[in-house]
């Protein structure tokens, strides 16, 4: 990991897109959220995002840099489940709603009750068999409220709907097959009187895709694959991609080998968001399948990137690709958070994501045009990204070859950063990023396909990367395109992150830490030990006696955690896709968990 | 051999009683060994369980041929997507001591001819019978519950740790691990 070739990387993204003429005027406004995601503070979390806009962010104040040293345990509460929990605590009213993973229990918690009692829980019952072809132990990323209802999705691949009142099933929609692989563990996002959601499957050969569903009744009101025919992506005379590499008939079947996109991935398992004023929803295209690239020469459209699409019908209005024929299974899934920016002088409305491939984008939603990409991970397999054509170079030199290993490949494969959101702080207008630092060797291999197995062919290996730690924490300044500070972790960051308006920011470490930072200067706050790793997603809220609470989920697993939470054996490298080897100290840390912990001062 | 011949015939006619497709003659993957083997070392009344085994299962796991075809077959049949190279992904780790379904031969045979209830698929008429028993074999070499020289001695692909061969020798502990099922409230 020769420093002097990650600084010859940095130097050539530099090159590729020159200082933005702003650094050197009067430094403009900072970056904020749109006024629809800037609503005076109702003090509840309803849905995982906060927002529309994704910002994760609360106008709460109580608990701040100078309090937060006072954080005590106001309750705790068990989900039952040992495996992964990436679920966002949700409160509506006086109900606190957790969900769990598989087998997705969801529970209500009174909290104008002390101790929070159980109020009520659903169990979904969803197929024992699903847990085998789930690529990366048995999470979800939580439920969502709309219309006096929780919706989720299940692991064998439903979506419910349940009264939030009374826990009575309203009703419940069949949308895939585990015999071929489908399973579901997205957050769904209702836009109106409909309900978002998509498939999770990429190393199984599913064909992606995602779907619009009747709040009332649950049926499917439209659903548009992320590969194959235009008519099939829902691509018409309103598709305006920004970038040429985008536009021509067909593309999601012509960037294929002969029927190569029936099994091509392009799935959608993570962050979905919304902006009213525009009326277009965002959302991310999963990994090409297989991850072996050389089984499908072309760009694999539409995996890897981004579409904006008509909530009300799914059509297509445009469409970024971040890893055109995407060589390391970087599926393009993480958050996508909407804010308002000043960019050369001119206000713009932007979507702002920090993906796999290592970037940080900067895209105005309007039109899909990459204003920036900036680098916030060490970076060997890429070389930047072209702003006029909006491609990013990769590094031939790491290109994978069949049957051979090629070694120090930086990002990784769950890239520079997986699903786990980052947080934007209307106050500070800065973001808080969680994410990894680490490298890995790959061997490419022929694959299978055998419906209900998975289908990836290769063979991977991961390490720390530069430094020797494998988490980092970083507040990034969005228009000077750098971070302002980094901690270090010694695990990979799995969990999300909150920002609240008292600057003190949260997150969890896989070792167990729940810590709070200063929003400003990184510094460590308060930090308390769990029972098991975090890789959940923080929520901070008002209580009904007035008070303000955090709440978040311990219980290690997911891709990161699969060697605790899954007993796997760390003398196989190769376990969990190469994730085991570099988190092989893991089970030696921290046990497996599923407790919900919520704070307050005293 | 011959005995076994004979009982995975009987068994074919047996089982073709209860099937609608009739030409099981042809395809060969329908056929299957019968052996006698117990989860748990439990019974009801006296004597352990009763088992039976014609001796297979040792031809298998004690012939370096097959327990190589068996490394081939593993990863062509996709056992490898879903277990690693023996230390586990969406399927549990197969290179330790800890087997939920049984960790003998036998035991093993059954486990990818029927699947089982957290995620393992059947493999019944997919993998002609042989096939499943070198695969069987092969895993038994992962924990290297087969003679030192019969285990694999390395492997073409990225090496993911020590050869099979290289392992210590290891023992097999039933019921070690608790399905997530059994984890479930209600
Ligand atoms: C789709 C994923 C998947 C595939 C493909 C798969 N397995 Fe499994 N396997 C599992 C899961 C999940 C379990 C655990 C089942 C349970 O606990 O009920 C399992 C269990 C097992 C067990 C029992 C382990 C024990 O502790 O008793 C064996 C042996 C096994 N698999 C071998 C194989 C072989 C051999 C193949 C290829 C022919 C294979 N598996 C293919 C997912 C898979």
């Amino acid at each position: 990991m020769g420093g002097v070739r990650l600084a010859l990387v940095l130097a050539l993204s530099l090159i590729l897109q020159p200082a933005s003429p702003i650094l050197a005027q009067s430094t403009p406004p900072q970056p904020a959220a749109p006024s629809f995601a800037a609503t005076p503070e109702d003090g509840q979390w309803t849905i995982p995002q906060k927002n529309y806009a994704s910002t994760r962010y609360s106008d709460l104040s109580e608990i701040n840099t100078e309090t937060v040293k006072n954080l005590q345990v106001a309750f705790t509460f068990s989900t039952g489940v040992n495996k992964g929990q990436e679920s966002a605590p949700l409160v509506v009213g006086g109900t606190m709603y957790v969900l769990s993973p598989y087998p997705n229990i969801l529970y209500a918690l009174d909290l104008t009750q002390p101790g929070a009692p159980m109020k009520w829980q659903y169990n979904p019952k969803p197929a024992a068999a699903a847990q085998g072809v789930a690529c990366c132990d048995l999470v979800n990323r939580g439920p969502t409220f709309a219309n006096g209802r929780i919706v989720f999705t299940t692991l064998d691949a439903h979506v419910v709907a349940v009264n939030a009142e009374t826990g009575e099933e309203v009703w419940k929609t069949k949308l895939g097959d585990i015999n071929r692989g489908e399973t579901m563990t997205m957050a769904p996002l209702v836009v109106k009187d409909k309900v978002i959601v998509g498939i999770s499957g990429g190393e199984y050969g599913v064909r992606g895709w995602i779907q619009a569903l009747d709040i009332n009744s649950g049926q499917s009101v439209w659903k548009a694959y992320n590969t194959g025919p235009d008519q099939d992506v829902k691509i018409g005379p309103t598709f305006k991609p920004f970038y040429d590499s985008d536009k021509g008939k067909d593309l999601g079947v012509t960037t294929w080998p002969a029927d190569a996109w029936q099994q091509g991935g392009g799935t959608v398992w993570g962050w979905l968001s919304y902006d009213p004023d525009l009326n277009l929803l965002y959302h991310g295209t999963g990994n090409p399948g297989p991850w072996n690239p050389n089984q499908r020469p072309g760009d694999n459209k539409w995996t890897a990137g981004i579409f904006a699409r008509d909530p009300d019908t799914g059509e297509a209005r445009w469409f970024y690709q971040t890893a055109p024929h995407d060589l390391h299974d970087w599926d393009n899934i993480n958050e996508l958070i909407l804010l308002d920016m000043e960019w050369d002088g001119k206000p713009r409305k932007v979507l702002v994501h920090p993906g796999r491939t290592g970037f940080l984008y900067i895209i105005d939603r309007t039109t899909g045009e990459v204003l920036s990409a900036k680098p916030f991970h060490a970076l060997t397999a890429v070389t930047g990204v072209d702003l006029k054509t909006g491609r990013i170079a990769y590094n031939s030199e790491k290109e994978p070859v069949n049957n051979r290993v090629v070694r120090d490949i930086c990002p990784t494969a769950p890239g520079a950063k997986d699903w786990n959101p980052s947080a934007f702080s209307h106050k500070t207008g800065l973001l808080y990023i969680p994410h990894m630092n680490m490298c890995m060797d790959w061997e490419s291999v022929e694959p299978n396909y055998i419906a209900g197995t998975p289908y990836v062919g290769a063979e991977v290996r991961m390490y720390p990367g530069p430094g020797g730690h494998m988490g980092e924490f970083s507040a990034w300044d969005l228009q000077a395109g750098k971070e302002l500070w980094t901690i270090n972790e010694r695990f990979p960051l799995w969990s999300g992150a909150l920002a609240t308006a008292g600057d003190v920011v949260f997150y969890g470490t896989m070792e167990g830490w729940f810590k709070a930072v200063h929003a400003r200067t990184g510094e460590v706050l308060w930090q308390f030990k769990v029972d098991s790793g975090i890789i959940g997603q923080p929520t901070t809220y008002r209580g009904p006696d007035g008070k303000q609470y955090v709440a978040i989920l311990s219980g290690v697993g997911g891709w990161a955690g699969a060697i605790v939470s899954g007993d796997l054996d760390p003398r196989d490298s190769s376990a969990a896709k190469g994730f085991v080897n570099a988190v092989r100290d893991l089970k030696n840390v921290t046990t497996k968990g599923g407790t919900l912990y919520v704070f307050k001062l005293p | 051999m011959r005995t076994v011949l004979i009982l995975s015939l009987a068994a074919v006619v047996l089982a073709a009683c209860e099937r609608e497709d009739r030409d099981y003659r042809s395809n060969p993957v329908t056929a299957e060994t019968n052996e006698k083997i117990a989860l748990v070392p439990l019974s009801a009344g006296p004597g352990g369980p009763t088992e039976q085994r014609s001796g297979l299962g040792k031809d298998y796991e004690e012939n370096a041929y097959h327990i190589s075809q068996g490394q081939r077959l593993y990863t062509w049949f996709n056992c490898n997507g879903c277990h690693a190279n023996g230390g586990g992904d969406s399927g549990p780790a197969l290179m330790d001591d800890r087997w939920i379904y049984g960790g003998q031969i036998e035991n093993i045979v059954q486990t990818i001819r029927e699947g089982r209830p957290n995620g393992m698929p059947s493999f019944r008429g997919k993998i002609p019978d042989d096939q499943i028993w070198q695969i069987a074999a092969y895993i038994r070499s992962m924990g290297r519950n087969v003679p030192k020289p019969a285990a694999p001695s390395r492997k073409d692909d990225m090496s993911p740790g020590p050869a099979e061969q290289r392992r210590p020798p290891g023992e097999v502990i039933d019921g070690g691990q608790i399905p997530p099922s059994a984890q479930m409230p209600q």
